[in-house]
């Protein structure tokens, strides 16, 4: 009872908090969860559990199914056979996948949050950047403009975005801001879980490091769970504490991040780690 | 009557039994790696390892280069998976654990001193120094402060303490990486070479960070290729080379 009532204090309160004792139910339980595409497989029985404050980074090349998952997950696909389990802030527990639409699109805007590899897939950018990040602190019922406008403002302090740039639309911006942005209008309101495909892709590898530091510090300072889709094992190796394999479309080895790439036993997943460059 | 009124005394002698225990118990350890990407060679590169380490014990692995020394230390940490046996670290089974009790057993009594600093480019060594703090709820000034000065103690001038680690020699980088396994009081702490590339003065705060350290009942398991070192701190030593198939 003290983790639900832990969870459900505003988590900017519980930056220097003790640590939330780790309830013993998954924040998401993953249950056979198969798409097709007519005969071709999207991803085949997968299952796993999530568990509050973890990030589960998910790996394989293009076309291993790892994108149909995330799909799946954040109900821009809909899967053919499986179970999405969530564990609500009341501590209920419901199958997403069997949940009415504006149920779902709710869920989209509070608890869950989706960052797109392509910031011009999450973000309005005709939009100014307060904009953006108001938006979805109206969708949530925010109502007074100044309240909106100071929360905007310190969340683009928070992914070191200068706020004398707050009126400024996001076409004005570099790629590595307008990610950070994406990041800012995605957390404001304060989701359990975020869903993340490919964060880093398409950045410079200097902008990579700060958008990597920056979420570590956010998924550790909101004790947010996350689910990020990548090909690039260094960004799994410093960003999630669990990894799972994918290979056409099925989970071919999961565990332990460091585990998996230093003694990994999957001969695709030996294959994968031993194709990548030393720097 | 009378041996049920007595019954919570005999119940407390199994609670001082445990704090006997050793803190890293490995008994008859095997390991081998199959190369699915070279012919599916099986290779077998341990047998038999069993070593205890307990509470205050400083325990120096040796044995040639090749001999198993690191192989043993990862299968501690848990990067490599227990092939056969059973490790036990701080009463946490490794054998099969599932990642999430290994990473509750880094996060509060599993310490660890890798040879190299891995760490997210741009970071500021103080920040990485208080992660491990940060990681367990410490408050973020104090986490800074227990960090800063580790780093003061360790001879990294406040300088470079907001700039990030991957700029530094490797000397400096080895200290932060020291700083970084030392900041949170671990009782089951693995050191990889800890002196390597540190002059005079440097190695000897390292060895009195590793008295301390013991000196508060941390179990310590290491590789020390200094041997000055390694008789100075090291209460006994384990001959890898034993367990070699």
């Amino acid at each position: 009872m003290t983790a639900e009532a832990a969870l459900s204090t505003p988590p900017a309160d519980r930056q220097d908090a003790m640590p939330t004792p780790m309830p013993e139910v998954p924040l998401l339980q993953v249950r056979g969860l198969t798409r097709r595409y007519g005969a071709r497989i999207g991803c085949a029985d997968v299952g796993f559990d999530l568990w509050p404050g973890e990030v589960m980074g998910i790996v394989g090349e293009s076309g291993s199914g790892k994108s149909t998952l995330l799909s799946c997950l954040a109900g821009h696909l809909t899967p053919d056979a499986g179970e999405v389990l969530w564990r609500g802030p009341d501590g209920t527990i419901r199958d997403v996948l069997a949940m009415a639409e504006p149920e779902r699109r709710l869920l989209g805007r509070t608890d869950w949050a989706f960052v797109h590899q392509n910031p011009r897939d999450g973000l309005r950018m005709g939009v100014s950047a307060g904009g953006n990040v108001g938006e979805r602190l109206m969708a949530v019922g925010a109502r007074h403009y100044g309240r909106i406008r100071s929360t905007a403002t310190d969340w683009l302090g928070r992914v070191e975005i200068d706020a004398a740039r707050i009126d400024d639309a996001p076409r004005s911006f570099s790629g590595g801001m307008q990610q950070r942005l994406q990041i800012a209008r995605n957390l404001v309101t304060h989701p359990r879980l975020v869903l993340m495909d490919e964060p880093t892709g398409g950045l410079d590898v200097s902008v990579q490091a700060r958008l990597l530091d920056l979420l570590r510090g956010l998924v550790r300072e909101m004790g947010l769970s996350a689910i990020v889709v990548t090909h690039d094992l260094a960004v799994v190796r410093l960003l999630a504490h669990r990894l799972m394999v994918m290979k056409d479309g099925r989970v071919v080895e999961a565990g332990l991040t460091d585990q998996v790439l230093d003694d990994p036993q999957h001969a695709y997943t030996q294959l994968l780690v031993s194709s990548v460059l030393q720097v | 009557m009378e041996t049920e009124m007595i019954a919570p005394t005999v119940k407390a002698a199994p609670i001082a039994s445990a704090m006997d225990a050793p803190m890293i118990d490995l008994r008859d350890v095997a390991k081998s790696f199959v190369l699915h990407t070279q012919g599916s060679v099986a290779i077998e590169v341990m047998r038999g390892a069993t070593l205890q380490v307990r509470a205050s014990e400083c325990v120096a692995l040796t044995g040639a280069s090749g001999a198993g020394k690191s192989t043993l230390m990862r299968m501690i940490w848990g990067n490599y998976r227990v092939g056969a046996g059973s490790i036990r670290v701080a009463g946490v089974e490794l054998r099969d654990a599932d990642p999430r009790s290994v990473l509750a057993l880094r996060r509060d009594r599993l310490g660890h001193v890798s040879q190299f600093l891995r760490v997210v480019p741009r970071v500021p060594a103080r920040e990485v120094v208080a992660e491990p703090l940060l990681a367990l709820g410490t408050p973020r000034d104090e986490a800074i402060e227990r960090s800063e000065a580790l780093l003061a103690r360790l001879n990294i001038p406040p300088a470079l303490w907001h700039l990030s680690p991957t700029t530094f020699s490797g000397g400096e980088q080895q200290r932060v990486n020291i700083a970084r396994g030392f900041v949170h009081p671990f009782p089951v702490l693995l050191l990889d070479e800890p002196t390597a590339s540190l002059d005079g003065a440097n190695r000897a705060t390292v060895l009195a960070l590793i008295a301390e350290a013991k000196a508060r009942g941390a179990a310590i398991l290491g590789i020390f290729h200094d041997t000055a070192a390694r008789e100075q701190v090291c209460d006994r030593e384990v001959d890898v080379s034993a367990f070699t198939p």
